[in-house]
C-alpha cells in the first residue's frame, strides 16, 4: 500500500527528494489527522499522566499540587502509615485468594463444560453472567447475603445450629475474605470462558492418544493438557493480576474500608487521600506504589512473551 | 435417555447373536453413569451457588419490610408488593436529592451513549489507520498506548483532573466521556486493528486502484464489512462504561452521579432506616442494563470478551 506509493514515488527523482521533504509531514495525512486522539492519549494522559504523577510524589503537594521537592519523605510517611501496610496486606491476600481459586474454579468449571455436555450454554450463561454486573452491585448483593442478621448466618441459626458464626463483613480479621468471595462469585465465569477457549483449542487427537495409552483423564489433564495449554494461562494471570491491583469499587461498596479500616485497599488510599485528605503527595506517593506493582509483574511477562519472539 | 436404552439393547442383542464374536459395536454408554451423577451434579451445584444472589435480589426486592424482619432471606415473598421498585426509581433519597434512581439512571444515559459512540468512532477510525494507511511512529504509539492500559487507573486521575479543569469540563458529563473514550481506546484500538489486518488486503488494493481514499474506503468497503466486530465493541464499552463507578465519582458531581455511583449512596446511607428492600430493587436496576445487554447479546458478550482478553 504505502510502501507501493513509496517506490513510485522514490525512483524517478532522486534529487527531487529533497524539494519534496517538507511534505514528508503531509504524506498520509488522513491517517495521521486520524491517529491524533490516540497520539495525545499515548503521550499526553499515559506517559505524561504517569511523569507527572510520579514527579508530583516527590513533593509535598497538599491541597495543590506544588514543587517543592522533598525526596522521598512521602514514601517514607506512606510505609509507616498503618492504614497503607494494612492496604498491602489485604491486597496480598486478596491477590493470592483471586489468584488461586479463580483460576482453580475456573479451569474446573471450563473442565466439566468441556466433556460434550448437555445444556452447555444454559450453564455457561450462569456462570458467567455475574460478570456482566458491575462491581458495585456485587458489593452490594454480597453486603446482603453476609448480614448477620439477615443473611446466611441468619437462615443457618433458625434451622437449629444458634451457635454458627459467618460473618466476615463485620470481623475485622476475616473481612478481606468476605470481599473476595464476592469478587470470585463475579469474575471466575471469565476466567472459565477463557480457560474453556484454551480446551477448545486442544486438538482431539491428543485426547485419543491418551485414551489409547490408557492414561487416566485426570493424568491427560495435569500432564499434557494444562502444559500446552501455557500461553492462555499466562494470559489469564496476566488479566487476574491487573485486575487484583484494581480492586477498588467492590470494598466501597462492600465495605467501606471498614470495620475500621480493617478492609482497605491501596486504590482506596490513593482515592482518600487526594480527593478526601487533600494530601496530594501521599496520593501520588501511594499510585505510584502501585503503579510500581504493575510494572513489576508485566515487564517479565512482556519480556518473556515478546522478547523470545523476536 | 431412550436413543441410549435402544443402542445399549441393539448391542446386548448383538452381543446375543455372535456370541463367539464377542461385544460388538461401541461400548454402551448409561445416562445414569457415575460420571454423568459427578458431572451434572458438580455442574447443579455450581450453578445454584451463581444463581442464588440474583434470586435472593429478586426475592427481597418484592417483599415488604416486615416480612424481611421476620423471615428468611431465601423464602419467596408471601405477598408480592411492587412498591420498593417504585420507590428506588423514584423517591429514593441520595443527600438532599430525593428523587430515585431516575436520575442516575438517566445521567448514566446520557454518558454512556455519547461514550460509546465517540470512543468507538475514535478507535475504528484509528485501528484502521494503524493496519492499513500505517505511518512511520504509528506502531511507537500503539505499543505505548497497549502498555498504557495496564497502568492503574489511580496514577493518571489527578493530571486528568488538571486537564479537564483547564480546558473546563471538570464536573460535566462531557468532561466524563471524554474520560471513558480515553480509556477505552486501548482495548477498542487493539480490537479494531486486529480485525481490519485480518481483512483480504486485495479488497484494499482494489479500491486504492479504483481511486479511493482513506475515508472513501473506510465508510464504503470497512465499515459495511466489519458490522460483528462493531456490534462486540458496543457491547464492550456498553457494559463496561454503564458499571463504571471510579471514574464516574471522580469526575462528576453530585447531581450528575452516573446510575452506580447514586447506587452506593443510596445504598450505603448512614442516616435513616435501613430499607433493605428498596436496597435491593435499586440494586436490581442498576444491574439490569448489562444484563439485558449480556442476556440478548449471548455468544457475542463471549466473543467482545475474548477480545478484551487479547488485550495482554
Amino acid at each position: 500500500m504505502q510502501g507501493r506509493e513509496c517506490t513510485a514515488l522514490t525512483q524517478p527523482a532522486d534529487e527531487m527528494s529533497k524539494s519534496e521533504r517538507p511534505n514528508l509531514l503531509f504524506r498520509n495525512l488522513n491517517a495521521k489527522v486520524a491517529s491524533i486522539p490516540m497520539i495525545l492519549t499515548a503521550m499526553v494522559v499515559f506517559v505524561g499522566g504517569t511523569v507527572w504523577t510520579v514527579l508530583y510524589s516527590f513533593t509535598n503537594s497538599k491541597l495543590l499540587p506544588r514543587l517543592n521537592f522533598v525526596g522521598l519523605d512521602q514514601y517514607y510517611r506512606l510505609w509507616a502509615a498503618p492504614r497503607w501496610l494494612i492496604s498491602i496486606e489485604n491486597l496480598l491476600i486478596y491477590g493470592a485468594i483471586s489468584l488461586v481459586f479463580s483460576l482453580v474454579i475456573g479451569f474446573l468449571l471450563a473442565a466439566l463444560l468441556d466433556q460434550k455436555i448437555r445444556f452447555e450454554d444454559t450453564f455457561r450463561t450462569i456462570f458467567l453472567y455475574p460478570f456482566a454486573l458491575s462491581f458495585i452491585v456485587t458489593g452490594l448483593v454480597w453486603q446482603w447475603l453476609l448480614n448477620p442478621d439477615f443473611g446466611i448466618q441468619h437462615v443457618v441459626r433458625d434451622l437449629g445450629w444458634t451457635s454458627f458464626s459467618f460473618d466476615p463483613l463485620y470481623n475485622s480479621s476475616i473481612v478481606i475474605y468476605g470481599i473476595s468471595i464476592a469478587a470470585l462469585w463475579q469474575g471466575t465465569g471469565l476466567i472459565m470462558c477463557l480457560m474453556l477457549a484454551g480446551l477448545r483449542g486442544i486438538d482431539e487427537d491428543i485426547w485419543k492418544a491418551a485414551r489409547v495409552d490408557g492414561i487416566p483423564m485426570w493424568k491427560t489433564y495435569l500432564f499434557i493438557v494444562i502444559p500446552m495449554m501455557r500461553p492462555v494461562f499466562i494470559t489469564t494471570l496476566v488479566i487476574i493480576a491487573s485486575g487484583i491491583v484494581k480492586v477498588y469499587d467492590l470494598v466501597v461498596a462492600q465495605t467501606s474500608g471498614g470495620p475500621g479500616i480493617a478492609s482497605e485497599v491501596p486504590a482506596k488510599y490513593v482515592y482518600d487521600y487526594m480527593f478526601f485528605a487533600q494530601n496530594l503527595g501521599q496520593g501520588f506517593a501511594a499510585s505510584t506504589m502501585m503503579l510500581l506493582s504493575v510494572v513489576t509483574v508485566i515487564v517479565p511477562w512482556a519480556y518473556l512473551e515478546f522478547g523470545r519472539r523476536k | 435417555m431412550s436413543i441410549a436404552d435402544i443402542t445399549a439393547q441393539a448391542s446386548t442383542a448383538a452381543g446375543a447373536r455372535q456370541d463367539i464374536a464377542g461385544p460388538y459395536g461401541p461400548k454402551p454408554r448409561r445416562v445414569i453413569s457415575r460420571r454423568n451423577v459427578f458431572l451434572y451434579g458438580t455442574l447443579f451445584v455450581m450453578a445454584v451457588y451463581y444463581l442464588l444472589p440474583l434470586y435472593v435480589m429478586v426475592v427481597t426486592s418484592l417483599k415488604g419490610m416486615p416480612e424481611i424482619r421476620l423471615g428468611n432471606i431465601f423464602s419467596p415473598p408471601l405477598e408480592i408488593t411492587f412498591e420498593p421498585w417504585v420507590k428506588a426509581w423514584s423517591t429514593a433519597c441520595t443527600g438532599l436529592n430525593c428523587d430515585g434512581l431516575s436520575r442516575g439512571f438517566w445521567n448514566s444515559v446520557r454518558i454512556t451513549v455519547p461514550s460509546v459512540l465517540l470512543s468507538i468512532a475514535i478507535a475504528s477510525v484509528n485501528g484502521y489507520a494503524l493496519a492499513n494507511w500505517r505511518f512511520k511512529g504509528a506502531d511507537t504509539f500503539f505499543i505505548i498506548l497497549i502498555v498504557g492500559a495496564f497502568i492503574p487507573y489511580q496514577v493518571m486521575i489527578y493530571p486528568i483532573v488538571i486537564i479537564l479543569r483547564e480546558i473546563g469540563l471538570y464536573g460535566s458529563l462531557s468532561g466524563l466521556v471524554i474520560v471513558h473514550s480515553i480509556f477505552g481506546m486501548p482495548i477498542l484500538t487493539l480490537l479494531f486493528r486486529n480485525y481490519f489486518a485480518s481483512m483480504p488486503e486485495e479488497l484494499f488494493r482494489a479500491a486504492r486502484v479504483d481511486g479511493a481514499g482513506f475515508w472513501g474506503i473506510f465508510l464504503r468497503i470497512m465499515l459495511p464489512m466489519s458490522l460483528p466486530i462493531f456490534v462486540v465493541a458496543i457491547i464492550l464499552q456498553v457494559t463496561g462504561i454503564w458499571n463504571d463507578f471510579l471514574f464516574g465519582v471522580v469526575y462528576t458531581r453530585p447531581d450528575t452521579y452516573p446510575m452506580t455511583v447514586q447506587l452506593n449512596n443510596i445504598v450505603n446511607s448512614v442516616q435513616g432506616v435501613k430499607e433493605y428492600n428498596v436496597n435491593m430493587a435499586a440494586t436490581i436496576l442498576t444491574g439490569l442494563v448489562p444484563l439485558i445487554v449480556y442476556f440478548i447479546s449471548g455468544k457475542l458478550f463471549v466473543r467482545g470478551i475474548a477480545a478484551g482478553a487479547v488485550k495482554g
